[in-house]
């Protein structure tokens, strides 16, 4: 298990053992979208970096999850279909959305890690 | 946004309780507590919830005449509504439109209670004063009274500890009385399906009434977000969404609101805005009615989006939608050009360009539990 890395969209990117990389939203994503009572996943294929991979709708409203990086997708987390409220109970776990592996694994490094991704919360936070 | 929102006299409290607030209808409102909406809805469904609706507009109308001045303006029984019972009402104009909903209360002395929406109050009282104004007096109270509403099973349990009497009252009953030595009207009705009370109490006063309420273990406090899950799922109509200026009655599904009295056979047939369209529609069907719909899959439907028949014609419009926590399953309600409402039709909603299968339902979605004694 590696550091997370994130997006300004507010997805987390973790890097595994075997060359897939985990995607998820994170706390303050969740936080702000309330409860979340259906997530559509992605199809197993392959999608450039910015296009809409699943939607996760809230009680309050449907929001896009985006791609972060070009890549294949090779998982999605089948709990999520029965359980969607995993997304705000778990985020950083058993909330996750989808696996795939990036056309240029070393994009990845590239992200905002933590601090900068708290740096931005908190810009965001104070506009 | 620039311009100052509008506060209620909770605005603190709400804050204090943690409120994630939203603008709504030009007020700074709590969407919802920490709790979340789903908790909420459940809570009220449950046990009991408060709810601050202290945005909508509350209208005296008071006079010998006030009755029969206000049936020129809706198409209810007015006149008979008896004293200490409340009525559901709606303007309309001249082509039956519907300009705003309202409930009618009758306080006895010559005086009627309105509450109107807050979005349209400002609207509703000029129409009042430029039609009736100069048959009945007209006294807006949109800051001197707050209004509470106590929803939930638990709702009767947790106001009698403070006043008795309010186990007693029925369904739509209305009376004035003292809760905790604090002068209020109260009527045994919500925007929920469920029992329970609306509290009118003094601007003034509302904050400490509603901290008391909220010491009573069955109570939690209940955001907007959670009050429109909860009414939709009762199949309650939200006005600018469900109904609007371009909709009657009999397109809205509210013909059981237009009174025996006031309907082409009643006693006092028609003299309210619009009735001529009203009654001829009602003669004739209406080209479009607003109906329940149930998604067959999980996906939620929203307000907005597309009703299209098997050939992908498109024949309606989703005018609210979402998630109801008690159904356990997305719900909504929309409008259906005639041929496709009768119950169980199999229509279906284009959601992110894709066809989600519904079928029309009846409403309310949800039981509704309200207590007639």
């Amino acid at each position: 298990m590696s550091e997370l890395r994130f997006t300004e969209d507010h997805e987390w990117l973790r890097a595994e053992a075997d060359g897939s990389v985990t995607v998820g939203i994170t706390a303050f994503a969740q936080d702000a979208l309330g409860d979340v009572v259906f997530v559509q996943l992605p199809e197993l294929a392959s999608y450039d970096k910015g296009a809409e991979a699943a939607t996760v709708e809230s009680v309050k409203a449907a929001s896009g999850v985006y791609m972060p990086l070009n890549g294949e997708i090779v998982e999605i987390n089948p709990a999520l279909d029965a359980n969607p409220e995993l997304v705000n109970e778990d985020p950083l776990g058993q909330g996750w959305f989808f696996r795939f592996i990036p056309s240029d694994a070393a994009a990845v490094g590239r992200l905002l890690d933590q601090h900068a991704y708290d740096r931005l919360i908190k810009a965001n936070a104070e506009a | 946004m620039s311009t100052e929102l509008l506060k209620t006299p909770l605005n603190d409290l709400h804050r204090e309780l943690g409120a994630k607030m939203v603008e709504f209808a030009g007020y700074d409102m709590p969407v919802q507590y920490p709790a979340g909406v789903m908790k909420e809805h459940l809570h009220t469904r449950e046990q009991a919830g408060l709810f601050d609706v202290s945005h909508m507009g509350q209208i005296l109308l008071s006079g010998p005449h006030a009755a029969q001045a206000l049936e020129t303006l809706v198409p209810v029984d007015i006149i008979d509504l008896p004293v200490g019972m409340q009525r559901y009402a709606m303007f309309t104009n001249e082509t039956g439109g519907i300009l705003d909903d309202l409930m009618v209360a009758n306080l006895g002395n010559d005086q009627l209670m309105l509450v109107v929406n807050a979005a349209c109050k400002n609207e509703d009282l000029a129409h009042l004063r430029q039609q009736i104004g100069d048959q009945c007096e007209i006294t807006p109270l949109f800051e001197e009274r707050a209004l509470l509403a106590l929803q939930g099973p638990q709702a009767v349990t947790t106001l009698a500890r403070l006043a008795p009497e309010v186990a007693k009252m029925t369904f739509m009953q209305y009376t004035t009385l003292q809760i905790d030595g604090i002068d209020c009207y109260v009527s045994r009705s919500g925007y929920t399906g469920e029992d329970g009370y609306e509290i009118s109490v003094p601007a003034e006063q509302a904050e400490s009434l509603a901290r008391r309420l909220l010491t009573e273990p069955e109570v939690a406090p209940i955001g907007l977000g959670a009050r429109d899950s909860l009414r939709l799922e009762a199949g309650l109509c939200l006005y600018g969404h469900d109904m609007n200026i371009q909709t009657t009655p009999v397109q809205a599904s509210l013909l059981w609101a237009i009174s025996k009295a006031r309907r082409a056979d009643g006693a006092r047939a028609g003299g309210f805005p619009g009735a001529e369209q009203v009654f001829a529609q009602h003669q004739s069907g209406a080209a479009r009615k607003r109906v329940g719909l149930l998604p067959q899959e999980r996906t939620p439907v929203r307000e907005g989006a597309e009703i299209v028949d098997a050939n992908d014609q498109v024949i309606g419009t989703v005018c609210s939608g979402g998630f109801g926590p008690t159904l356990g399953a997305p719900l909504a309600m929309g409008y259906l050009d005639a041929a496709f409402t009768a119950l169980e039709t199999q229509v279906w909603a284009i959601v992110r360009a894709k066809k989600v299968p519904m079928r029309v339902s009846k409403m309310p979605f949800v039981a509704p539990r309200y207590f007639r004694g």
